[in-house]
């Protein structure tokens, strides 16, 4: 996926004529054996900022997997947590790139080893009389949580580490899924505990 | 004290110590241009946007403090687009200020509106939105912090119209804070004795210096370096001045189109020492074949260029001059605990083989005075011009270019003595930089005589701002090559496409150069044969009310020598015809 298209929406467009809900089919999780690294931004809350950062991918072709931006606990900053494929540039390029952007304060990257990292998914899954209670007992298992229900689709929201997104992910596909939202991961360093 | 958000900005400029400001007013940008009369700061009328901008770059080069240009919104911003483009990519301090439409009309697809913010992010080092004319003061001096600091870059000031007329106090800016903005300073200790131990112990050194050397003014600093070491010097194109040509450890320059010398040095050298110089395409050559043996040691106040293209033995991340001097201590410190350390002897194979290929391989060309040899419709040879040009000027003589053929034998065949006295495009090959940057040049060194070298091509991309320097009174004087072709694409077609010439002919006179600059208010002459160049060349020199045009009919025929074919390796370059079968 390339830096101009951040997998941002996951849905088809829903503008036009046709079901407002269409089925949608999902590419194959190809990245997720490639190898990738998260680096979090804190950035100056600036307009323009994620532009600056969006376009300093496109132009020295970076791609990045996700792109999660929400403000810090500090009102004068936010952080962005970017998942870079290293693949496409070396990190440390990427990172000295960065850096020279005027409004990123701080740079954190992140080896997926030393990190704790979540996300957010919202799966619309088909479901009838005989698997709605299959599904509801998925999402149960993986901590997820039904925030609606229709006569032939259940929605679930699942808060947890990537990886536990990817294989609900693959455990509810066989029931259809309908529509899929993932925010990016987010991530902050782990603690050390030695001392 | 009340003023408006235009009176701000202008004595923001005067408080940077603006002393002129290249530029061409418009509808956004209007405000701006009342307090102009009433301020110190002269203003030149440029007759286009784009030689705005390469004027304030040519001042900016020739004096080391940032440029400073002032345009309209719209058209006027896109138009300044190339020469930030150009800035970015040779490290020119550049401030631009752009009109903008009013804040509540941003994002109507208003008048003469263009997001020149978002166009710009990518060419700029950074860029300012103004929204509230209170910030004025603090964003001015943020743009001169962050356009003269560290690497040095263009930024660009957008400023809307209403923010402009508003009314608003002027308070001295506090100090610059920008907290995701950490230049380097001095340099690691650590990493200037690995430094140190790799010059001591190199047989085939070289010091690749590059234009980061003029940045940091760090050529006599350079000039200790090699007196110490006896180590030789290749000057980049951005770098040409910064050690003296005339010097005997001064190799000239590496590239595509450098000297047999100066690549094949870096091609066979066992040490590397990168001074400000960033490994660009044109002086690798096929990367994986470049400098195979040696160690690198590389020097950029921009850690991002540290790896980028070679991975260095020895990274140092700091101001050239502050490093050079850090390692001038560290080499002095150990050469006076191990004697003989740095005995010369101990490059001097190294040094002879060095004479041996100067000797062998010098810069060629088919003298004019044998035109027998060549043959052709113009017996006069665009390098023996420049030659002719050389002797017949002062030696503190501020030489600029346009890009092409006539460039490059500017930069091999000029003698450059003085940091500071070339000006050219670079990193972005801008045709039509020369005129307006040469007006810029002699505006920032009114005491130097300014030439430009330019090509016909070039010139016909911006030479309306000759009408500028004659009516601003800036004598420049404009050397036209003019060989009636776009010479250097005919040259690769010459090379890499069997000849066939696609659309690259100009022909010689149209238009006529004489008539074009007489009726621009300046001087033209024209020089068909040998003989009457340097008679031309001192003619022009006497001309000190008006700029000087001279077309210099020159041989279309001429190719550059050496040349390294783009994607080859260094190893593979190819000599002037009668080197070719010269045993190396």
């Amino acid at each position: 996926m390339s830096a101009g298209s951040p997998r941002l929406a996951a849905t088809e467009p829903l503008a036009g004529p046709g079901p407002a809900v269409a089925p949608w089919s999902p590419s194959p999780r190809a990245g997720k054996r490639l190898r990738h690294h998260v680096v979090t931004l804190v950035v100056e809350n600036k307009a323009g900022v994620l532009v600056r950062v969006a376009g300093l991918f496109a132009r020295r072709g970076f791609n990045i997997f996700s792109l999660a931006v929400a403000p810090t606990h500090d009102p004068r900053f936010s952080r962005i947590s970017i998942v870079v494929d290293v693949d496409s540039a070396p990190l440390e390029q990427v990172v000295d790139q960065l850096d020279k952007l005027v409004n990123v304060v701080q740079i954190d990257e992140l080896h997926p080893l030393d990190a704790r990292e979540a996300e957010l998914l919202l799966v619309t899954v088909a479901v009838d009389g005989v698997s709605r209670s299959q599904v509801i007992q998925l999402a149960e298992v993986y901590g997820g949580k039904i925030v609606d229900v229709g006569p032939g689709a259940v929605t679930i929201r699942l808060a947890s580490a990537p990886e536990a997104l990817d294989d609900f992910e693959e455990v509810v596909r066989p029931y259809g899924i309908l529509q899929l939202q993932r925010t990016g991961r987010i991530a902050l360093p782990k603690l050390d505990h030695e001392s | 004290m009340e003023l408006t958000g235009a009176q701000s900005l202008i004595k923001s400029l005067e408080s940077q110590g603006v002393e002129v400001v290249f530029g061409l007013p418009g509808g956004a940008i209007l405000p701006v241009y009342d307090p102009i009369i009433d301020s110190s700061i002269r203003h030149i009328l440029v007759r286009h946007e784009q030689g705005a901008g390469h004027a304030a770059e040519g001042y900016a080069q020739v004096t080391g403090r940032p440029g400073v240009a002032m345009v309209t919104s719209g058209p006027g911003a896109t138009n300044i687009v190339t020469p930030l483009a150009n800035a970015f990519m040779d490290s020119t301090p550049l401030v631009v200020v752009t009109g903008q439409v009013a804040t509540k009309s941003i994002g109507t697809d208003a008048f003469q509106e263009v997001d020149i913010t978002g166009v710009t992010a990518g060419v700029t080092k950074h860029n300012w939105l103004v929204t509230d004319a209170r910030d004025i003061p603090n964003v001015v001096a943020e743009a001169f912090h962050v356009a003269t600091t560290g690497r040095p870059g263009p930024v660009l000031v957008d400023f809307p119209k209403d923010v402009a007329n508003s009314v608003t106090t002027w308070e001295e800016p506090g100090p610059v804070d920008l907290p995701g903005y950490r230049p380097p300073a001095a340099a690691d200790p650590a990493a200037i004795a690995a430094a140190a131990e790799l010059v001591l112990a190199a047989e085939r050194p070289v010091l690749y210096v590059g234009g980061g050397v003029l940045k940091a003014d760090a050529s006599a600093a350079l000039a200790r370096l090699v007196e110490l070491t006896g180590i030789p010097v290749v000057t980049t194109l951005m770098a040409r001045g910064a050690f003296p040509d005339g010097h005997r450890l001064c190799l000239g320059m590496p590239g595509m189109h450098g000297n047999y010398t100066a690549v094949t040095a870096m091609q066979r050298a066992d040490l590397l020492v990168a001074l400000g110089s960033r490994f660009d395409d044109r002086v690798t050559g096929k990367v994986s074949s470049f400098a195979p043996l040696a160690k690198v040691v590389h020097v950029d106040i921009d850690r991002a260029e540290i790896g980028k293209v070679r991975r260095p033995d020895v990274a140092v991340v700091a101001d050239c001059r502050l490093a050079i001097e850090a390692l001038l201590a560290a080499l002095r410190e150990r050469a006076a605990a191990r004697p003989g350390a740095l005995d010369p002897t101990r490059i001097s194979p190294w040094i002879a083989m060095l004479d041996e290929w100067r000797e062998r391989f010098p810069l060629a060309y088919d003298r004019t005075d044998a035109p027998e040899a060549r043959g052709g419709p113009s017996p006069l040879k665009p390098q023996y011009v420049i030659e002719q040009l050389r002797a017949a000027t002062p030696e503190d003589t501020v030489l600029v270019s346009g890009v092409g053929q006539h460039q490059m034998w500017a930069a091999q065949h000029w003698r450059f003595d003085q940091p500071r006295s070339w000006v050219n495009s670079g990193g972005l090959g801008t045709m039509g930089f020369a005129v307006p940057a040469a007006i810029g040049a002699k505006v920032g060194r009114p005491d130097r005589m300014v030439w430009a070298v330019d090509g016909d091509g070039c010139f016909q991309m911006t030479a309306q701002e000759l009408v500028t320097a004659s009516a601003e009174r800036i004598p420049v004087k404009i050397a036209i090559l003019n060989n009636a072709y776009l010479g250097m694409v005919r040259q690769w077609q010459h090379m890499f496409y069997e000849e066939r010439y696609s659309e690259v002919y100009l022909s010689p006179d149209l238009p006529d150069y004489v008539l074009w600059a007489e009726a621009m208010g300046c001087v033209g002459l024209r020089v068909t044969s040998p003989e009457e160049v340097t008679p031309a060349i001192e003619k022009a020199n006497e001309i000190d009310d008006r700029p000087v045009v001279i077309d210099f009919r020159t041989d279309s025929m001429e190719q550059v020598y050496p040349m390294v074919p783009s994607g080859l390796s260094n190893d593979e370059i190819v000599l002037h015809p009668s080197q070719q079968g010269l045993a190396r």
